[in-house]
């Protein structure tokens, strides 16, 4: 399913003047989420900067319905909501959880976990811009390895945790990688899930200038390298069918993979680790186990299999 | 009317069912299962028409329930103890947010060590929090009081959540016959849902973004205005109540023999019911006594207890839960009732972590703070501890 720009709403779903930060994926991203779906969803966002970003009540910078609530419970808020628009005879209403790493992979994991498993009827967007944003850069359990914040002052030791996989093995209907550096792609990936029924997952890159220290207007470019390099590959994992997106399957040969280095050196968060051979070494190790993961699955649910 | 006989859980799932709850999310925890067990049973039958949702928490329980709430749906939940505290921040958003909502909250002791015998401390830790509290007494009056919950919550001139306090054990696994009302009888006493509003992809409504300080100030003014018109609407529907089923209870407070006593017991939960028999005891004996149940802890019921309590000689608060390092809960409210107007008190703990309270025992304590007012005069002691019988004689020897 191709989504052509044409037929992509040219309707003004951001106002502007709202509080993120100049560059910031979050706002990107929600745009072409709106894109996506039209009007007819409703947003549960738990804690973060997306809570901020809405600007100031009783206005709000997003032409969206949104139910705020607590850090822990994006997932089962939506899934309440849904079941309420069910009970309602709404079942055509899409109910979207738009949470960041630590809502997602941190404090709001048990819901999450809990959403998936149940099969509930949601999209669940994970905004990752890889730290705790909001509360000023701390770590994450999807901080990658190497990268300074303010509660890894030498960069973190541990790398970053690999949600996407773990909700694969829950089972669930949809899981989808994609960042605001390939709007395209993510659009598509909303649209196709929007259109299962049952708990979807969409991964969102999103590349915070704030947070990885680099010039605001690199925010796609940031995107774009992350997969380029083959730190982050695209790919869906479409009920029980795997499948590399077609614009990263290249990066499967390493060897047309963009050196690491130039993905990390616009980033002043990786400034330390630069000539740090060592350092380097781990974060190549954790490209190819990444990669190894998405062997496995195209070896098992790629095309023809399964 | 049939008459059926009931646990205090399954009091409260026929309420559920006879509301016509739509989304029902709950997380199994001693002693509030059966709840859960009786409404996914009911719903599997069609019996009735809910989603249930099995959340892996009482966190999850709660946000869930919230946010279909939100959306337009009549929901509920139900926990105790240590789900309760572990949902305490979504028990929080959900007033904050304004919208009706009931869950029944089975009450029970807090760890450690693991207890799941009643007390009041989960419950009462929840007072602060812009919840309508209301505790039964006995399984006919869980049923009314989770009926009457819900139109309670979706009163415009409320629009709070309301939770049920039902003793664990006590109540929730304790059959006794209750009257269950008919299916149109309760249609047509409870309107359809009523809220402040609704968010669905039309509404464009946001809730809970940032808001300025003074607006949000405003917010918090206003949920407690709706506590004091609260008081109207939770005795209106009392007596409304009555006059269509049959069954009232005083409102805010129950009044037992209090209309002519000189002396009162103020309590709340259960036990009240050991309590009657305590002051019955004493009347026998010739003591001008009475007692007063809180039916709701909030809204307060502050004028109430004014009239009832003005030129009362003494009352003695029996309280199942503490504020450590300061007083019993129920005491700590009825004495700033009471400011100013000469009235000796005197404080309880007892009954903590499921011990025990004989009537017998209220008997003694009840009686021996009116002979010491009788004979002293004026008596203000906010905390004595009636321990536990082992404990007490242990507290002898060493005297």
């Amino acid at each position: 399913m191709g989504v052509s720009l044409k037929r992509i709403p040219k309707k003004k779903y951001l106002m502007p003047g709202n509080a993120a930060c100049p560059g910031c994926p979050e706002t990107m991203g929600m745009r072409y989420l709106k894109m996506a779906l039209g009007d007819n969803f409703v947003m549960v966002i738990p804690a973060g900067c997306s809570s901020v970003i809405q600007g100031i009540a009783p206005k709000s910078g997003i032409y969206s319905s949104i139910l705020n609530i607590v850090f822990a419970a994006g997932a089962s808020a939506a899934a309440g909501m849904k079941a309420a628009f069910e009970a309602l005879g709404r079942d055509d209403v899409n109910v979207v959880v738009w949470a960041g790493d630590g809502g997602t992979g941190d404090i709001g994991f048990q819901a999450l976990s809990g959403a998936a498993e149940r099969d509930d009827d949601i999209i669940y967007i994970c905004v990752d811009n890889e730290a705790y944003m909001n509360t000023g850069i701390q770590r994450s359990s999807l901080t990658p390895y190497g990268a300074w914040t303010t509660t890894t002052w030498k960069g973190k030791q541990e790398h970053k945790k690999n949600i996407p996989m773990i909700l694969i093995a829950h089972g669930v209907k949809y899981v989808a990688t994609a960042t605001v550096g390939y709007p395209m792609d993510f659009i598509e990936k909303v649209k196709r899930a929007s259109q299962i029924r049952g708990f979807k997952y969409i991964h969102l890159l999103a590349p915070c200038p704030v947070g990885w220290k680099f010039d605001p207007a690199l925010t796609p470019n940031l995107g774009q390298l992350a997969v380029k390099t083959g730190l982050y590959p695209l790919y869906e994992f479409n009920q029980g069918a795997f499948r590399l997106s077609p614009i990263a399957a290249r990066y499967k040969d390493p060897s047309k993979r963009a050196p690491i280095i130039e993905y990390l050196k616009p980033q002043g968060r990786y400034r330390h680790i630069l000539n740090d051979p060592e350092a380097l070494r781990r974060l190549e190790e954790y490209i190819n186990e990444v990669w190894k993961w998405v062997a496995m699955m195209e070896k098992h649910y790629g095309a023809g299999k399964g | 009317m049939p008459v059926k006989v009931l646990t205090g859980n399954y009091a409260v799932a026929e309420a559920v069912r006879l509301a016509r709850v739509q989304v029902v999310a709950a997380y199994p925890i001693t002693p509030q299962t059966t709840i859960v067990e009786k409404i996914s049973e009911m719903a599997e039958s069609g019996l009735l028409d809910a989603r249930v949702l099995r959340v892996e928490s009482e966190h999850s329980a709660l946000a869930a329930v919230y946010a279909a709430a939100s959306a337009g749906a009549r929901a509920f939940t139900a926990t105790a103890s240590h789900g309760l505290l572990y949902m305490h921040e979504v028990v929080w958003w959900a007033a904050g947010a304004r919208i009706p909502l009931v869950m029944a909250v089975v009450t029970r002791a807090i760890g450690p060590p693991w207890n799941i015998h009643v007390d009041h401390q989960d419950i009462m830790d929840q007072r602060d929090s812009g919840w309508i509290i209301g505790i039964a007494q006995e399984n006919q009056e869980v049923l009314d009081l989770i009926l009457q919950a819900f139109k309670i919550s979706e009163d415009p001139r409320v629009y709070l959540p309301v939770m049920i306090g039902l003793d664990g054990f006590i109540l929730s696994h304790t059959s006794a016959p209750v009257n269950v009302p008919e299916q149109d009888e309760v249609d047509s006493w409870l309107p359809p849902r009523r809220q402040p509003y609704v968010i669905t992809p039309e509404s464009k409504i946001v809730m809970g973004n940032i808001s300025d300080d003074e607006d949000h100030f405003m917010m918090r003014y206003s949920m407690h205005v709706a506590m004091n018109e609260a008081k109207k609407v939770i005795d209106e529907v009392d007596r409304e109540y009555g006059e269509i089923f049959g069954r009232s209870y005083g409102g805010l407070v129950e009044c037992y023999k209090c209309e002519d006593s000189k002396f009162n017991a103020i309590i709340t939960g259960s036990w009240a019911g050991d309590a009657k028999e305590a002051v019955n005891m004493l009347r026998e004996e010739g003591y001008q006594v009475g007692l007063v149940r809180i039916r709701f802890l909030r809204p307060w019921p502050r004028e109430r207890l004014m009239e009832l309590l003005t030129g009362v000689k003494g009352v003695i608060v029996f309280d199942r839960a503490i504020s450590m390092g300061s007083t019993g809960i129920l005491l700590n409210d009825v004495v700033s009732t009471l400011y100013g107007n000469g009235t000796s008190i005197r404080g309880v703990i007892a009954g903590l972590t499921g011990v025990d309270v004989k009537p017998a025992e209220m008997y003694s304590v009840i009686k021996e703070f009116i002979d010491s007012v009788e004979e002293y005069g004026f008596i203000y002691e906010p905390v004595t501890w009636l321990l536990p019988r082992k404990y007490r004689r242990i507290e002898e020897v060493a005297r």
